[in-house]
């Protein structure tokens, strides 16, 4: 059963190509073919979001995805997120400030989970924001850092962007 | 955690979809959203021969209005049905219930299709399509049915689809003017698979008399409920606290729920009545008036 | 009692500064090396065959068709391992007689918990390694399950270890004065048992570990080491007979510890020994799956608390049983969760006489460890649910009750009677009734109890809850830093201590910073791998901070005064006139030219460093309050939490944000163990909550904003800094303070946790137990 195929996938704007399983998951394509690691596995059932990536644009359980599905398609991952090595994107930027990490396992999910949802977020309510994180599981914070870090960094993305 | 070894195919047309679930359907799984199935086979708790991955099938992505019903393509996915306006203005308890399906990045996923066709009793979709009267397009080799509900949702995690064949498309006929809707369920947590939940439908005429009731209880069985006597009880007569006390009484008199860790049986049946009192006085607040709500 | 160490407010003035933490940035751009993030592409992956039932006769294991399989390297089972494989040691809170319940690597006769391994599978792939596993024949033979403390103490339960002839794995007596004669003069008795339920850490990183031969050398390199890394090695090493300069052990990027992570299982020796078997490097990553059945589990306590008073609410007597299920086997905590439970019961309170009865009980469970605020969470909420119940028994408010029988803070250093591990429990310092006082107005308590009386909507009924707590930190002991000065002028601090996603390195660096008079944002902090720091004992017990910040002050102090005095010589000032600045030491007054770290370690003949092993014979206790406001849904037997209040006494606050979000973080957990985490078992011992699906981890739609109040009335004179450790006191109190909430609102007193929905709707209808 099964045998492998040729797979490419755009991660980040670079093809990575590879000879794989169909069973393959896309977590474990991007972690160990591709190696980005900064993409986390922490359950392998679509609960906890450590994996989310952008398909597309849009934030998916990259656990719940095969490999060989997004043959041809364009994902991306934490390590897009910064402009430089210098700065960091403003929802970073805001996490750092605002203690929103601990141990970091499960940031970059949120990250990338948050990230497209910015534009227009600093209008939501404290309980609107709760229900955007709310498939994204963090054991660490507590997530009063991570709900003020959303605030924070809507508010500077969208004053950026009236500027 | 890792699925079993599979065969793939990705079919980039519905005639190639067909021709290949009429040869291997028996043995394989249609792979859509794959929100429910992947976990199932990371688990290890499926092992399907093959996986047959309709997501090419971009022709099956769609939500139009024709003749006043709304045709939901079996591949929209669940967010396009959430942010859609054209659900909002006409059938918001589809945008009402949408909300309640997991998460965000489950919903850029999942399908409408997919979640229908998983025909789990404790998921938002079946509930709404039952209480909605949708009717179900299946495509095979052999040609095409519709089916509704009843016959859609035939047992828990069991759809009234034969092997070969595809859910192609979810046709919702339009609500009647004077209409008001309410989706109601808890869950432990938010997002989580519910406890038990409602969705009510109640048309009332100038004078607050109740029309029609459309009710289907989600948790309540193998399959959505739709209670019969109750919706019958309400109909010619005022909805008001006692009267939906009253039918949700009668609503869970055949919910035959599933205990577990979460909750026993009798927890879960009192559960759906409460939600279902609540429900039905909500959808008679945003009744009447000609209100397509 | 320690030297005293003078810190600065000078240019390195750091301490008590919300610094920005050291951690984040390759956290925050993916860049951080989690263990599974290290492995070579040629490494071997390792699956792990578990049982699947609670108790069974191993009849026969027949790892044949697996090793068939294309692309399996090796199985292993316990016909492989050394006389069977060793058994795991414990390395704290020993007695006599626990020993007979420790666990060997893999089963050998019998399996004893659902998920004890079995065999061990070695492929190129862990998707392999997972089908493979699945081809090991293994016949079990159903044994009788033992499955609560009840059944498992019962006359004729099922032996879990036959060689020990009972399942008690250790009872004792603790206590002063004469109870029975204090409750037969009391005005009122209460009495309340709680069952504190089942639950567990559960960080967000599983486990994982990588092991393989360094090359060119004949050591062993273990990367995934966490919490105690030293310790670890010392135990691998036992076990394998090997020197442990043969082995190093390294501590990678760590995702949350909490008291689970980076104790010694099996695995610990099972990877590490296939790696050393097959001369490959191997990888092992723990699933979510495999991570709720064998890392260890926590709680799982049934109290039995008796109260007695006199007519003015006085307490004369507190008098308990407690009985620990802590699972299959004795694991490295050995009786730290017995220890501790007895140890702090006594709480915050004044008790003329105390005594407790405590009991360590084997079940077919997975065996159970610590978990944040281990043993306090759980006697906190027996105590304090027994004051509530005895409040309400007289009609005093239970605040009012609490207030009348706080230890006074000039009692303190005040010994409350019992022993952890044999040693007193001494209360070093406190102001319980001022800390009260504080949180009272944090939580806005007049404004809470208007709202409370208000009506709620959807009748919804509304309760109020508060309770008080006595942590502690820093197991005694010791803790190992050194300090660097390069040539740069940059110190590199080296601890003992680890990370496990805390900010340690951020905290250690604003006590160096503050001791030397440097600049925090000039320190790097290394600790972790046994090549480069020599010894230590690492990070539990809210020790990192208190323990291992006071052995980073002491070395800093050392290296400061060392360094002022040859650069006094050099320049022929008094060391008290001079300082260290980025580039050397330098004069106050003007006019003086400064000595550069490069002349300095000229002069010095070798490096610019001093190293101490900090050590104190005795554990501080911060102290806390929990206030908790819920409005609770009768007809779903939904709680939601509109208010919650936490004040925190931690002696000396090293970072306040950081604090804040260690309180943050473990009251969520707290929330969870009370409301929503339970690891259920069905009637053949397999866990029924063994999903994220069934095991409800609250999400940021559950765990309520935390009014937060650091305080620093009473700092330890246990250590030179002050600070007394601030890891648990966010989650000691939570499931009393919710509990008591919960009860308050639906008028029938909370037993149990969690609390379930099934149980709101039942109190709120009045037919609850």
């Amino acid at each position: 059963m099964s045998g492998t195929r040729k797979v490419s996938v755009e991660i980040n704007g670079v093809p990575v190509e590879a000879e794989v399983e169909p069973r393959m998951l896309l977590s474990d394509f991007i972690r160990h073919e591709a190696g980005l690691t900064g993409t986390h596995v922490g359950c392998e059932h679509g609960v906890c979001g450590a994996c989310t990536v952008q398909l597309e644009g849009r934030p998916v359980r990259s656990c719940l995805l095969f490999a060989v599905q997004v043959d041809g398609r364009s994902v991306r991952t934490v390590e897009d997120l910064a402009p430089s090595d210098t700065e960091m994107h403003p929802l970073q930027q805001a996490f750092h400030e605002c203690h929103a990490l601990q141990c970091g396992f499960c940031t970059p999910g949120f990250l990338m989970s948050i990230e497209p949802e910015l534009a227009g977020a600093d209008q939501l309510t404290d309980a609107e924001i709760r229900e955007m994180v709310g498939g994204n599981l963090c054991r660490c914070t507590g997530y009063q850092g991570i709900v003020e870090a959303v605030r924070l960094a809507a508010r500077r993305v969208n004053e950026k962007g009236h500027a | 955690m890792k699925p079993p070894a599979f065969d793939y195919e990705a079919p980039r047309s519905l005639d190639e979809a067909l021709a290949l679930l009429a040869e291997r359907g028996a043995d394989g799984k249609v792979l859509a959203g794959g929100q429910s199935l992947v976990p199932l086979l990371n688990f290890r708790l499926a092992r399907p021969e093959v996986l047959i991955d309709v997501n090419g099938l971009q022709e099956l992505s769609y939500l139009r209005r024709e003749e006043g019903a709304l045709r939901i393509g079996a591949l929209t996915r669940h967010a396009s049905l959430e942010h859609s306006r054209l659900a909002a203005t006409y059938w918001p308890l589809l945008t009402e219930a949408m909300r309640w399906v997991a998460h965000p990045q489950i919903r850029n996923r999942g399908t409408v299709g997919g979640s229908c066709a998983h025909a789990d009793p404790a998921a938002e979709l079946p509930v709404v399509m039952t209480a909605l009267d949708a009717r179900f397009r299946v495509r095979s080799t052999r040609g095409e049915r519709v089916l509704g509900a009843a016959e859609m949702f035939v047992g828990q995690l069991e759809p009234g689809i034969e092997p070969d064949e595809l859910l192609v498309e979810i046709e919702v006929p339009p609500v009647a003017p004077g209409t008001g809707a309410a989706f109601v369920e808890f869950a432990r947590r938010h997002g989580d698979f519910a406890l038990g939940g409602v969705a009510a439908l109640v048309t009332t005429d100038a004078e607050g008399i109740c029309r029609r009731a459309a009710i289907a209880l989600l948790g309540a069985g193998p399959t959505p409920l739709r209670p019969a006597e109750a919706e019958a009880a309400l109909t010619g007569g005022p909805l008001d606290p006692s009267t939906a006390a009253e039918a949700a009484r009668l609503a869970v008199r055949d919910a035959t729920p599933t205990g577990d860790l979460h909750g026993s049986a009798e927890y879960r049946c009192d559960l759906i009545e409460t939600l279902t009192r609540r429900a039905l006085l909500a959808a008679g607040e945003r009744a009447g008036g000609g209100d397509a709500r | 009692m320690p030297t005293k160490v003078a810190t600065r407010r000078g240019t390195g003035a750091s301490i008590g500064r919300s610094e920005r933490r050291k951690e984040d940035q390759p956290l925050l751009r993916g860049q951080a090396g989690f263990v599974d993030d290290l492995h070579d592409p040629d490494a071997l992956h390792a699956a792990i065959l578990r049982s699947p039932v609670g108790h069974a006769r191993l009849v026969r294991v027949d790892a044949g068709p697996a090793r068939e399989l294309d692309g399996v390297v090796d199985v292993i089972t316990a016909a492989d391992l050394p006389e069977g494989g060793p058994k795991i040691p414990m390395r704290m809170f020993r007695r006599e007689g626990m020993e007979r319940f420790l666990q060997r690597p893999l089963a050998t006769e019998k399996v004893r918990y659902s998920g004890e391994p079995v065999a061990v599978v070695v492929a190129e792939s862990r998707y392999l390694a997972e089908d493979a596993a699945e081809l090991v024949a293994v016949d079990y033979e159903p044994l009788p399950t033992a499955l609560d403390v009840a059944a498992a103490l019962a006359a004729d339960a099922p032996l879990l270890h036959e060689e020990a002839g009972t399942n008690l794995v250790a009872e004792y007596d603790l206590g002063r004065g004469d109870v029975e004669e204090a409750l037969a003069g009391a005005e009122e008795v209460v009495e309340v048992t709680f069952h504190c339920g089942r639950h567990a850490a559960v960080p967000m990183e599983p486990r994982g570990l990588y092991a393989f031969l360094e090359e060119g050398t004949d050591r062993l390199v273990l990367h995934g080491a966490a919490k105690i890394v030293h310790v670890n090695r010392r135990i691998l090493a036992a076990m394998l007979g090997w020197p442990e300069d043969r082995i190093r052990f390294v501590e990678p990027s760590v995702g949350g510890g909490f008291g689970a992570r980076g104790e010694f299982y099996p695995e610990d020796f099972l990877i590490p020994f296939c790696a050393l078997r097959l001369g490959r490097a191997v990888a092992w990553t723990e699933d979510r799956e495999e991570h709720l059945r064998s890392t260890n589990h926590s709680r799982d306590q049934l109290d039995r608390i008796r109260i007695g008073l006199d007519a003015d609410g006085r307490f004369l007597a507190l008098d308990a049983e407690l009985t620990i299920d802590t699972g299959a086997y004795v694991r490295t905590h050995g009786g730290v969760v017995p220890g501790m439970s007895g140890g702090l019961l006594p709480g915050p309170y004044v008790w003329p006489a105390f005594r407790a009865k405590v009991r360590q009980v084997a079940t077919n469970k997975t065996p159970a460890g610590t978990y944040r605020a281990p043993g306090r969470y759980e006697t906190t909420l027996a105590r304090e649910r027994a004051v509530d119940v005895a409040a309400r028994r007289i009609g005093v408010d239970p605040v009012e009750l609490r207030r009348r029988n706080l230890i006074p803070a000039e009692r303190m250093p005040y010994d409350n009677g019992s022993l952890t591990d044999g040693h007193p429990v001494v209360y070093d310092s406190g102001d319980y009734p001022l800390l009260l006082e504080q949180s009272l107005e944090l939580f806005g308590e007049e404004e809470m109890r208007r709202w409370r009386e208000e009506p709620a909507p959807d009748g919804r009924r509304r309760g109020l809850g508060l309770a008080f707590f006595v942590e502690k930190s820093g197991i005694a002991e010791w803790e190992y830093a050194r300090i660097e000065i390069g040539g740069d002028g940059r110190p590199v601090v080296y601890s003992g201590s680890a990370s496990v996603g805390q900010g340690v390195e951020t905290v250690l660096a604003q006590v160096a910073a503050e001791t030397l008079g440097l600049p925090y944002e000039s320190i790097t902090v290394r600790h972790g791998d046994t090549d480069e720091v020599p010894d230590g004992m690492g990070a539990f017990g809210s020790r990192a901070t208190s323990l291992g910040g006071a052995a980073v002050a002491e070395a800093a102090s050392a290296l400061r005064g060392r360094l002022l005095a040859l650069a006094g010589e050099e320049l022929g000032l008094d060391p008290d006139e001079l300082d260290l600045g980025p580039g050397g030491v330098v004069a106050f007054e003007g006019g003086v030219e400064g000595v550069s770290y490069a002349r300095l370690r000229e002069l010095a003949g070798g490096p610019l460093a001093e190293e101490t092993t900090f050590r104190t014979d005795a554990m501080s206790f911060p102290y806390g309050v929990h206030c908790c406001a819920v409005e609770v849904d009768g007809g779903t037997g939904e709680v939601r939490i509109e208010r919650y209040a936490v004040a925190y006494d931690v002696g000396r606050a090293v970072n306040p944000q950081l604090i804040e979000g260690q309180i943050r973080g473990g009251l969520a957990q707290g929330v969870g163990g009370a409301l929503f985490e339970e690891l259920a078992y069905d009637e053949n011992g397999t866990l029924v909550s063994g999903s994220f699906m069934d095991y409800l981890i609250p999400t940021a739609t559950e765990v309520p904003a935390v009014r937060v109040r650091v305080t620093e009335e009473a700092p330890t004179q246990r250590t030179p800094l002050g600070a007394k450790g601030a890891g648990e006191g966010g989650t000691t109190a939570a499931g009393a303070a919710v509990a008591a909430a919960v009860s308050d609102a639906v008028g029938v007193e909370v037993t149990e946790t969690p609390i379930r929905p099934e149980w709101v709707v039942r109190a709120a209808r009045g037919d609850a137990a």
